[in-house]
């Protein structure tokens, strides 16, 4: 089951004739990068250029490791820890410039 | 709509949007014991504002002084337009909401004491969390299926209809009550998850005669990389800012000034360093926070601790505002009997006031009044004893929804209205930097604009859906302005070049309704019952509706309203 075309907001995807999935409407991608933390196979990598096709080969990608990234950082799939158990957000204040003051 | 194939079904209570408010509702309801259908245009567990990045919380615990200070700290800071009854409430319901998210599951971190850090949610796992507990409460979820308009009979509403977008067919939900769960509108500007939120769930409720308040707090944008999407900001507070030639624009650290950043992108680039977070141990504990904030930089090779990055506003129409659907109950009951509205798509004055402040108000709304609108429904649906199935229920659907040429060319353009909406909303020249004058006539072009969305819509399932985002984006930048003009003051987040100061007799929230003809007037001034009586009348029909209202002086309080404003 492909889930990024389940999961896309946007609806970007179809489903070709064989079950798998084809980016049939880049233009209506919002850049959430949500399918990246879905794909179980780490088939994905959404380009951060919100308005601006980025020229990337699949082969440069898995060379700097960017591939499967966001998903791992979340910390979702096999024997990872889940970001959630480590988020710093609590305590971030603690760091906050001096000058600063809270910040909501 | 079409009738191909149409997938028909029954329920008590139909929640429209899967963000944290139609989560909550949905749950909500179903724990009442209603037999609930949840749909929504995306997917619930990863669609809305709150999924691909996540939330600051208010939280406090159960500390008399804590709380009471904070309610105070609000209202001052909302304008004095909140309650603090309603403040209490969401603090105590938040409070019972998040433990209960923690004994799902949720890993909420714990300090040196032990003690839960319950103020912050990771949106992909926060969301994935409530998807299971909805599916467990045995709620029937559509995804992928947008809502397009809602059923009505002189009872209120009945239902809804929609488009299950990747099986290519219509679908119609008859249910005694509905919750309007679907966020905000942020008008296509491609914030974080923010392009589903383009205003139907407004629209639909207005077409049964729904009123709105405070849509003039819309004037939040929200900064991200230039080049990207991620609008989570919070991170800034360890940043420089800079101009074009290097040149320090503001050094200090923690939160920068208000209109910082709207002032210096109106003369020209601006870019920013993390330079505040110097070491690598502040570097690592930023990065395991709002870790999303990063993703553009890392992938477009910059250090954001090191280089410069440029920066851009972008705007968040009603998402980070405080408008919506105007509720007259604590069970966030509408005026319309059986229609019930949460998180975004309802107007959060009553907790926030004239302002967003900072985020963390918005998520616990959509938390608290999704629950309470998903019980208020329920109990409406199962006092009824009866199922929506036996009504003779309409369609209430019209902007954007045409589906009858008016002649050869006339069929809706709606990528040209999409654009000439955002033309009149984006600009920080128009809405960040409000003036009379200014606001006056980008409401002239974009009511001249309006009709067009009466223009047939032809072809397949995504162009019906994308006609209908276009009229509610117009009808919703319509409602904004409409109100902008009546509140002649600067209040919260709202301002008006040529009214500077507070103005005391403008401290209530403002009512608008109506769609082809807008009204604007004081909450619960007697334009506020209008509504109301029709649907109390027997012949109650929505499409008179918006005609009998026209003709019932519609100008009238906004003419008393500008003798009052003025020279105070
Ligand atoms: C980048 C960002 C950061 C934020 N940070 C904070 C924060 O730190 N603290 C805070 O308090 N608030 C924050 N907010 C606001 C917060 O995210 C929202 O208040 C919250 O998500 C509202 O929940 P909701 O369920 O009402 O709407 P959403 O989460 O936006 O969900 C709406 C849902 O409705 C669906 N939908 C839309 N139209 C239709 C339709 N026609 N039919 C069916 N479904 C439909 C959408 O697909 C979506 O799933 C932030 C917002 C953004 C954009
Ligand atoms: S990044 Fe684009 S394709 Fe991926 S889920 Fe988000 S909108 Fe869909």
């Amino acid at each position: 089951m492909w889930l990024c075309i389940k999961v896309c907001p946007t609806n970007v995807f179809d489903r070709t004739e064989t079950g798998l999935p084809l980016i049939a409407r880049q233009e209506d991608c919002q850049t959430c990068f949500i399918c990246e933390v879905y794909c179980p196979v780490d088939a994905l990598y959404v380009s951060p250029y919100a308005d601006i096709k980025q020229q990337v080969t699949e082969q440069e990608l898995v060379s700097v490791g960017i591939i499967g990234s966001w998903r791992e950082i979340i910390g979702w799939g096999r024997g990872r820890t889940r970001l959630a158990e480590i988020d710093e957000t609590p305590f971030i204040d603690r760091i906050l410039p001096p000058q600063g003051t809270i910040s909501s | 709509m079409h009738a191909n194939d149409e997938l028909k079904l029954t329920a008590d209570v139909l929640v429209i949007g899967g963000g944290p408010a139609g989560a909550w509702a949905a749950w909500s309801a179903a724990s009442q014991g209603a037999k609930v259908i949840l749909v929504d245009k995306g997917f619930l567990g990863s669609s809305g504002a709150t999924a691909p990045g996540g939330t600051n919380l208010l939280y406090l615990p159960p500390d008399e002084k804590l709380r009471n200070e904070a309610v105070s700290q609000r209202m001052k800071e909302g304008g004095y337009l909140s309650e603090p009854d309603w403040i209490h409430r969401v603090l105590d319901q938040v409070y019972i909401n998040l433990e209960r998210v923690e004994t799902w599951g949720y890993p909420f971190r714990r300090d040196e004491n032990g003690v839960p850090m319950r103020d912050h949610l990771q949106g992909p796992e926060y969301m994935k969390l409530m998807r299971s507990a909805v599916s467990r409460a045995g709620v029937r979820i559509m995804d992928q299926s947008p809502a397009l308009e809602l059923l009505t009979d002189e009872h209120g509403v009945g239902g809804a209809r929609g488009i299950s977008r990747q099986k290519n067919r219509d679908w119609e939900v008859r249910a005694q009550s509905v919750v309007i769960a679907t966020g905000g509108c942020a008008f296509l500007s491609k914030g974080l998850g923010c392009n589903v939120l383009t205003g139907e769930g407004l629209l639909m409720a207005a077409e049964l005669g729904a009123e709105l308040s405070g849509m003039e707090f819309s004037r939040q944008y929200a900064p991200s990389a230039a080049f990207g999407t991620v609008t989570r900001g919070r991170l800034l507070n360890w940043a420089t800012y800079y101009d074009e030639d290097g040149n320090t624009l503001y050094s200090p650290g923690g939160p920068r000034p208000h209109d910082f950043l709207p002032t210096m992108l109106r003369k020209g680039p601006v870019y920013a360093t993390l330079n505040h977070a110097d070491t690598e141990e502040k570097q690592r504990i930023l990065r395991q926070s709002h870790a999303i904030f990063f993703v553009p930089y890392d992938r477009a090779g910059i250090d954001p601790f090191k280089e410069r990055f440029p920066l851009t506003l972008r705007y968040e129409g009603t998402v980070r505002g405080t408008g919506g659907i105007r509720i007259t109950g604590e069970d966030c009951a509408t005026t319309v009997p059986g229609l019930y509205a949460a998180g975004d798509a309802a107007t959060r004055e009553r907790v926030t006031g004239a302002k967003s402040g900072g985020g963390a108000f918005n998520a616990s709304w959509a938390i608290c009044s999704g629950t309470w609108a998903g019980e208020g429904a329920a109990k409406h649906a199962l006092s009824t004893r009866s199922s929506a199935n036996g009504r003779r229920l309409q369609a209430a659907g019209r902007g954007g929804m045409s589906r009858e040429s008016a002649g050869p060319g006339q069929s809706l353009d709606t990528a040209s209205l999409i654009q000439s909406v955002q033309r009149e909303v984006f600009p920080l020249d128009i809405n960040y930097f409000r003036s009379e004058p200014v606001i006056q006539k980008s409401l002239e072009r974009l009511n001249a604009l309006w009709p067009e969305v009466y223009a047939e819509v032809s072809g397949d399932s995504r162009e019906r859906i994308k006609a209908r985002e276009a009229a509610a984006m117009a009808a919703t930048a319509r409602w904004m302005y409409t109100a902008v003009l009546a509140r002649r003051e600067t209040r919260g987040m709202h301002t008006l070049l040529e009214y500077p100061n507070l103005n005391s007799s403008l401290q209530h929230r403002l009512t608008v309704s109506g769609i082809d003809r807008i009204q604007v007037y004081p909450e619960g001034k007697p334009h506020a019952q209008v509504n109301h009586e029709l649907l109390e009348a027997a012949q109650y029909h929505v499409h008179t509706a918006s005609r009998e209202n026209e003709s019932r002086e519609p100008d009238r309080w906004m003419a008393a309203a500008a003798g009052e404003g003025e020279g105070a």
